[in-house]
């Protein structure tokens, strides 16, 4: 067992876990320690998004998914980044706005699933308008607090220069907002995935990856429920990881090395 | 004529609900294509006096009247503020491109005084590269070019060349006369350094601070180009040097 010993080395320390308890599944499996009509072991999970007729659904369910959130998402992000940079630029849009957002805020995301499917019905639109709930408000109140954070001496600078108006907002107040606009991009995409996976599951109908793992479990595949809940995880890491580097390329000035 | 009048101007800060008084009774006038000096202890309040005038502070008593250019056309004033101040997210050239937003100059136009600038200040390689690719001196110089590029009737400077090396200083000071002569504009220059204060300008107010006000006016009556070695500016900074700390050695 010597070898064993060194192995966490050359790994990296965060995949020992993972890949112990993937160990641990498959001789559950295998000894017949699991067993039962729920029982899957890891190769069933690894061969259904390939070799299952049910389980290739995973492929499109995953597109339309996506889809989804980048429509969605972009809608209430686009949205909220707007009002932000009001609210962040205004008093009167402050004070007229700010109160009310945060107070609907405090609604957890899915309890409007019922007013929502009640006003835009069972289809598409209501996820799309949850969807774009769900960014709206990491990118409103991100945006607020980045504009409203401006160092004053920039806008000095602004001032003696008399930079016009539009010049003021592309060059000045959004570049400075933008870190605060990156935390809340990721929490974001986070928040419009899980959102979106959520009203898919509690909607039930149409394509997407919450619908896959919802029909799957009604048919008692757990080797189905299985790979979406995977998929689930590697599309949340997938988008997080595209936002943090997009946001890497997209401010070289943050950047050591231009 | 005047560029610049500044009568009776006072200024007071609150500092923690007490309105303490940072100038008192400034008055002084600048006079077309004239360059002023302004020199004085820290915390006197140069810094603010250069806000108040540039307008961006207008909670003063006194006043503060700029002479147009023309009738109709107001005068520009353009500002060098003691921290460089360049948009980190900008490049070097872009920071100073701002200078002409509020002009219609077109773009290749805009292009080549950016270049323009930049070179004036020794900083032609440098267009593409971010504030943070610079030393403090250099962040220093591209503020300067800002500056310049606006091509204003009026340049407030607040201790522009502090950050800088004794050579890159002089040769900016005889840069900055150089665009003096060209340009017509009228200068008032904050400095800490009397020898500065004297070269540049025909005239040199000497501040005292709590409250800051004018303890002296020096005028300058050199012909230029001056030489630095010119035993009468010897002698003007004796003075100069006896009146600023004059004050503390009576204390
Ligand atoms: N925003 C402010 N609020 C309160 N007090 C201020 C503010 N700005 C400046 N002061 C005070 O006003 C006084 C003058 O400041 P100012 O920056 O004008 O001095 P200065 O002559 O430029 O000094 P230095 O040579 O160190 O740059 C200082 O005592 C400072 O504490
Ligand atoms: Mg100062």
């Amino acid at each position: 067992m010597p070898e064993r010993l060194h192995t966490p080395r050359r790994l990296p320390l965060g995949a020992v876990l993972p890949l112990a308890a993937t160990g641990a599944w498959a001789a559950a499996s295998m000894t017949g320690m699991l067993s039962g009509p729920m029982a899957v072991s890891p190769l069933e999970v690894l061969t259904t998004p390939f070799l299952d007729a049910s389980g290739r659904e995973l492929w499109l369910s995953l597109l339309a998914t996506m889809l989804r959130v980048l429509v969605g998402g972009a809608i209430g992000g686009i949205v909220g980044l707007m009002l932000g940079y009001a609210a962040g630029m205004y008093r009167v849009a402050s004070l007229g706005l700010a109160p009310t957002v945060h107070t609907i805020r405090q609604v957890a995301l899915f309890a409007w699933i019922p007013l929502l499917t009640a006003w835009f019905g069972n289809g598409e639109g209501t996820k799309l308008v949850f969807i774009g709930l769900s960014t709206f408000f990491p990118l409103f109140l991100a945006t607020e607090q980045g504009v409203r954070g401006t160092p004053e001496k920039l806008v000095d600078v602004a001032r003696t220069l008399k930079l016009k108006r539009w010049t003021r907002v592309s060059k000045l107040y959004l570049p400075a907002a933008l870190p605060s606009i990156y935390v809340g991009l990721q929490i974001a995409v986070l928040s419009a995935w899980i959102g979106t996976i959520g009203a898919e599951y509690a909607i039930g109908n149409g394509r997407g990856l919450g619908s896959y793992i919802a029909s799957a479990r009604d048919q008692f595949r757990m080797d189905i429920v299985l790979v979406g809940v995977f998929a689930l995880a590697g599309g949340g890491v997938l988008l997080t990881t595209a936002v943090r580097s997009l946001t890497a390329q997209l401010s070289p000035w943050a950047q050591d090395q231009s | 004529m005047t560029a610049l009048a500044i009568e009776h101007v006072s200024k007071s800060y609150a500092l923690n609900g007490v309105q303490r008084p940072v100038l008192n009774d400034i008055s002084f006038d600048v006079a077309p294509n004239e360059i002023v000096s302004i020199v004085g202890a820290s915390g006197c309040g140069k810094s603010t006096l250069l806000r108040l005038i540039v307008g961006l502070d207008e909670d003063y008593r006194g006043s503060i009247i700029q002479g147009g250019v023309s009738d109709t056309k107001a005068a520009k004033v353009g500002m060098v503020f003691q921290d460089h101040r360049l948009y980190p997210w900008l490049t070097v050239g872009a920071n100073v491109d701002l200078a002409f937003d509020a002009s219609n100059l077109r773009k290749p136009e805009r292009l080549a005084r950016v270049h323009h600038y930049l070179q004036l200040v020794g900083l032609s390689d440098y267009e593409k590269a971010y504030p943070k690719q610079l030393s403090g001196g250099m962040a220093q110089r591209a503020a300067i070019a800002r500056a310049l590029a606006q091509e204003p009737d009026i340049l407030l400077m607040d201790e522009p060349f502090g950050a800088l090396d004794s050579i890159l200083r002089m040769r900016l000071q005889d840069e900055l006369l150089s665009i003096w002569e060209k340009n017509r504009v009228s200068i008032v220059i904050v400095t800490h350094d009397v020898e500065e204060a004297l070269y540049l300008g025909n005239r040199v107010i000497v501040m005292e601070p709590d409250p800051g006000r004018i303890r002296d006016v020096f005028e300058i009556e050199l012909a230029r180009p001056r030489d630095r070695a010119d035993p009468r500016l010897a002698a003007l900074k004796q003075r100069c040097l006896a009146t600023l700390v004059g004050r503390e050695a009576l204390s």
